[in-house]
């Protein structure tokens, strides 16, 4: 438990610290384990409480059962709910499962574009209302100036380059090569008008570590990632037609540790069911320049 | 445990890891495969540091830009490596990857020797406070193995540690592309005694729990969420060192308030009776307190850490501009955002020559500095040999964080206006006290009754003035809201300013302070270096010592006589007759 302890007392100073420093502050919520892990760790920080709204960007391509998830959860545990998407680019049919685009492009416009948008607030937000248990149009479209994203370094290259606190320009650009120091728990929480940072609590934590923390804190996730009972499981989730779920029996948490410590998982990487990745010549970097999670 | 790898650009850092990563199995399956086939394909040689510049930027430029992270493993534990830049203009990456680590390795190429960054990275090491380190001596292969060559470097670098106060724990040959001496030791250097790096690494100790040091718990914010009726008001935070339990008394600095822990609030746990260092916490307080995020709680029954407006720092900069005087910067300390001035450069150091240029007038991007800072309030803060959590500080210059450094001293706090620079007078104070024929000085009153107080002081003025001495007074009235006392301090802050220009002046300054207590005296010391303290009737001192005291007022002229004797005492030493 001691690494664990440790992961948790980072990423609760550093959602803590956001929640100070940022007016405007939203979280990216995409019903995945990490994310998931995420609200929890708010909770956590926030004794109970999740001070801000968590975004989801759905691109209507979602595995249905996250969406339904999403909104037990919401109602549950009291959330500000906000969803947004490319709306343009859906009425166009412009999508990869649509045969207009390739996966890459898709990716851009129904998450990346959608993104971009529903953050500066230049597109529609949609908020769930607890009473009528339905999405009604958002009145703030005040741009957000904090977004907490649940990225891992240990998922792809690129990821492993972030700080904790990042800044991004006016168009959501990254610019590697100059990015702020961070150190003894001081992070950027000074930015210029028009520029937002982005928030990476869960920046150390590896796949594993999300799976042993689940375990410990009993913490609710989507059934999608366990074998129902077909051999096949989901390892990491996003839309139907570009995310496959992998050949395994895990039923449950402990199988699923089990699979990554010492099973058939141990030295496979987690988003090898991912297809957009190698069109993009084996790492996101592409896609993150422009904004992607 | 936290590792970084640090050293000259292109003596290997990145290869070294990929290799490390290759050789204790720590890749995912294909990773290796993958790259191989992508060098293949764009026909250029394969090199173990592609699997980590994984950024196209870096393969195509050669060199890291950034701290990247990976994990390895041994059969002993979970490693975390961060790769820092070696490149000069990166050293701000540089320090965001070390100052995670626990321990680090030094890498250096054994043909090229030691380098401007060799040096300047172990300085940074040292100023960062991470006292394990290994040294690497790199590319071995070309230099035929040599081991005359290993202990040339070696030597030079470790005389260079040595002024540093850095000790390594050991130095290695290694050839990091072919493995040597890395998960194995290599017949390639029969003459190496020593043990190979993973054992090395799997050697070296966790950070020491900081559990029985003083608590310092730095408030990061106070919440009150009132949603679903919840009423708490909990103060968050992490806990830098020592641990607290339910009913400890506490006290905030600087504003000095006191309470006591009611809870420990948590979140899906059931509620425990103490927290310890490297936890964060959340807690409620007996007594219904108005607390600042940004305060340093601390248990009433330790030691406190220290509380100024001035200190001495050692410092580094990597701000694109000149850290310079009569600039405004912010300064954080722990959870405190101060505006800070750059008072005095006491001295640059060149890190990585370990040049020393004494008494410049800025602080260069790079260079590394012996200074003075002067913060308009008071900070709470512990100097560096105390705890190194909270002397720990950056300085934010407009947007960015441009410099970072540790206090090595508090000094007296000087008048808040020596933050500007005056010009001042050419007449001395000797000059003064001779034509005024006394001995300027801040005379101070306290006791109950507060009326008995100003009358004794106003008799005082008057007979001074009779005695043609320059003298004035000016009594502070009792305050109708006390409790805040920040505001005190405040108040009593701006007040011994002013009377610090009287006494400059030449003249006795004599002044009325109801319920004066021992902080505020010593508070008063910190502002003059001398002044002659008369208590009246029932007084808050505990620890005090007082000058001159009276029970009650009998006889004011004899009264009179006694206190001008005393001032005369005084005086004597400096030979002006009162």
């Amino acid at each position: 438990m001691e690494h664990l302890e440790k992961l948790e007392t980072q990423s609760v100073y550093i959602l803590r610290e956001a929640y100070k420093e940022f007016k405007q502050l939203c979280m990216l919520w995409s019903i995945g384990k990490d994310s998931t892990v995420l609200l929890w760790l708010a909770r956590k920080a926030f004794f109970g409480h999740v001070p801000f709204p968590l975004v989801h960007i759905d691109t209507s391509y979602k595995i249905p059962e996250m969406i339904a998830y999403r909104d037990q959860l919401a109602l549950e545990w009291g959330l500000t709910m906000v969803y947004g998407q490319n709306e343009e680019a859906l009425a166009l049919k412009q999508s990869f499962p649509d045969g207009s685009l390739d996966r890459i492009s898709c990716c851009k416009a129904l998450k990346s574009d959608a993104l971009k948008r529903t953050l500066s607030g230049t597109s529609k937000r949609y908020r769930l209302d607890h009473q009528q248990k339905k999405y009604v149009l958002d009145t703030n479209q005040d741009p957000y100036t904090g977004v907490i994203v649940g990225a891992r370094a240990d998922e792809e290259g690129s990821r492993s380059k972030e700080r904790y606190f990042s800044p991004r320009d006016k168009q959501s650009d990254w610019d590697v090569s100059d990015q702020p120091p961070e150190f003894w728990n001081q992070y950027k929480t000074d930015f210029a008008p028009g520029t937002h940072v982005r928030i990476h609590p869960l920046l150390d934590w590896t796949e594993l570590n999300i799976w042993e923390y689940i375990q410990h804190e009993n913490i609710p996730i989507i059934p999608l990632y366990f074998d129902q009972g077909h051999g096949k499981r989901y390892r990491s989730l996003g839309c139907y037609p570009c995310t496959f779920p992998v050949d395994s029996s895990a039923k449950t948490v402990e199988d699923i540790i089990e699979e990554l410590r010492s099973g058939k998982f141990a030295n496979i990487a987690e988003r090898s069911g991912r297809a957009q990745d190698k069109e993009d010549g084996g790492g996101l970097e592409t896609l993150r320049r422009e904004g992607y999670m | 445990m936290n590792l970084v790898i640090v050293g000259h650009v292109d003596h290997g850092k990145s290869t070294f890891i990929g290799r490390l990563l290759a050789d204790t199995g720590s890749l995912p399956d294909g990773k290796l495969e993958q790259v191989k086939a992508v060098c293949e394909k764009n026909a250029k040689p394969f090199e173990y540091a592609f699997l980590l510049d994984a950024l196209k930027d870096e393969q195509s430029q050669g060199i890291t830009i950034d701290a990247a992270r990976c994990f390895f493993k041994t059969s002993q534990r979970h490693y975390i490596v961060i790769d820092a830049p070696g490149h000069v203009e990166f050293l701000k990456n540089m320090i965001t990857g070390a100052a995670r680590a626990e321990a680090a390795l030094l890498l250096i190429d054994a043909k090229e020797g030691v380098q401007e960054n060799s040096r300047r990275h172990g300085y940074m090491l040292s100023l960062l406070g991470i006292k394990q380190v290994l040294v690497l001596v790199n590319k071995m292969d070309l230099v035929g193995y040599n081991e005359v060559t290993f202990n040339t470097v070696k030597t030079h670098y470790s005389e260079f540690l040595k002024e540093i106060s850095i000790d390594p724990i050991a130095y290695i040959p290694i050839a990091a592309f072919h493995g040597d001496n890395l998960v194995t030791l290599s017949s390639k250097m029969p003459w190496y005694q020593g043990k190979a790096v993973i054992q090395e690494i799997d050697a070296f100790k966790k950070e020491a729990e900081k559990t029985h040091k003083p608590f310092r718990f730095p408030v990061q914010d106070v919440y009150k969420f009132t949603e679903h009726a919840d009423d708490r008001r909990i103060l968050s935070g992490q806990i830098y060192s020592g641990s607290v339990s339910v009913g400890d008394d506490v006290v905030f600095l600087p504003s000095q308030k006191q309470s006591a822990i009611r809870s420990i609030e948590e979140f899906n746990k059931a509620p425990s009776s103490q927290k310890k260092a490297g936890q964060h916490a959340g807690f409620t307080l007996k007594t219904q307190l108005y607390v600042k995020p940004g305060e340093l709680m601390c248990k009433v029954s330790e030691p406190l850490p220290l509380c100024g407006k001035t200190m001495k720092v050692n410092l580094f900069w990597l701000g694109k501009t000149p850290m310079m005087k009569n600039k405004k910067y912010k300064l954080k300390l722990a959870s405190s955002r101060e505006t800070v001035y750059l008072k005095e450069v006491l001295s640059v150091l060149d890190a990585s020559t370990l040049e020393k240029k004494d008494h410049p007038t800025q602080i260069n991007r790079l260079d590394v500095a012996q200074c003075i800072l002067q913060l308009i309030k008071p900070l709470a803060f512990d100097t560096t040999d105390q705890e190194e959590s909270t002397s720990r500080f950056v300085i934010v210059d407009g947007h960015d964080i441009a410099g970072g450094g540790i206090v090595t001293e508090a000094l007296k706090d000087d008048s808040l206006f020596s933050v500007h620079s005056f010009e001042k007078s050419d007449i001395k104070p000797i000059q003064r006290a001779k034509r005024f024929n006394q001995h300027p000085m801040l005379i101070v009153l306290t006791g109950n009754p507060s009326s008995e107080t100003v009358l004794l002081s106003k008799t005082l003025e008057k007979t001074l003035f009779n005695a043609d001495k320059n003298v004035y007074y000016l009594g502070l009235s009792a305050q109708s809201n006390a409790s805040f006392s920040e505001d005190r301090q405040d108040r009593l802050s701006r007040f011994l300013e002013m009377a610090h220009f009287f006494v400059q002046s030449g003249a006795i300054f004599i002044t009325s302070i109801p319920d004066l207590d021992d902080k505020d005296v010593k508070f008063i010391q910190d502002h003059h270096d001398h002044f002659l303290l008369i208590s009246l009737g029932s007084c808050f001192f505990r620890y005090t010592h007082v000058d001159f005291h009276l029970d009650q007022i009998t006889n004011l002229p004899q009264h009179m006589a006694d206190i001008l004797a005393l001032i005369q005492s005084r005086s004597q030493r400096e030979d002006f007759n009162i």
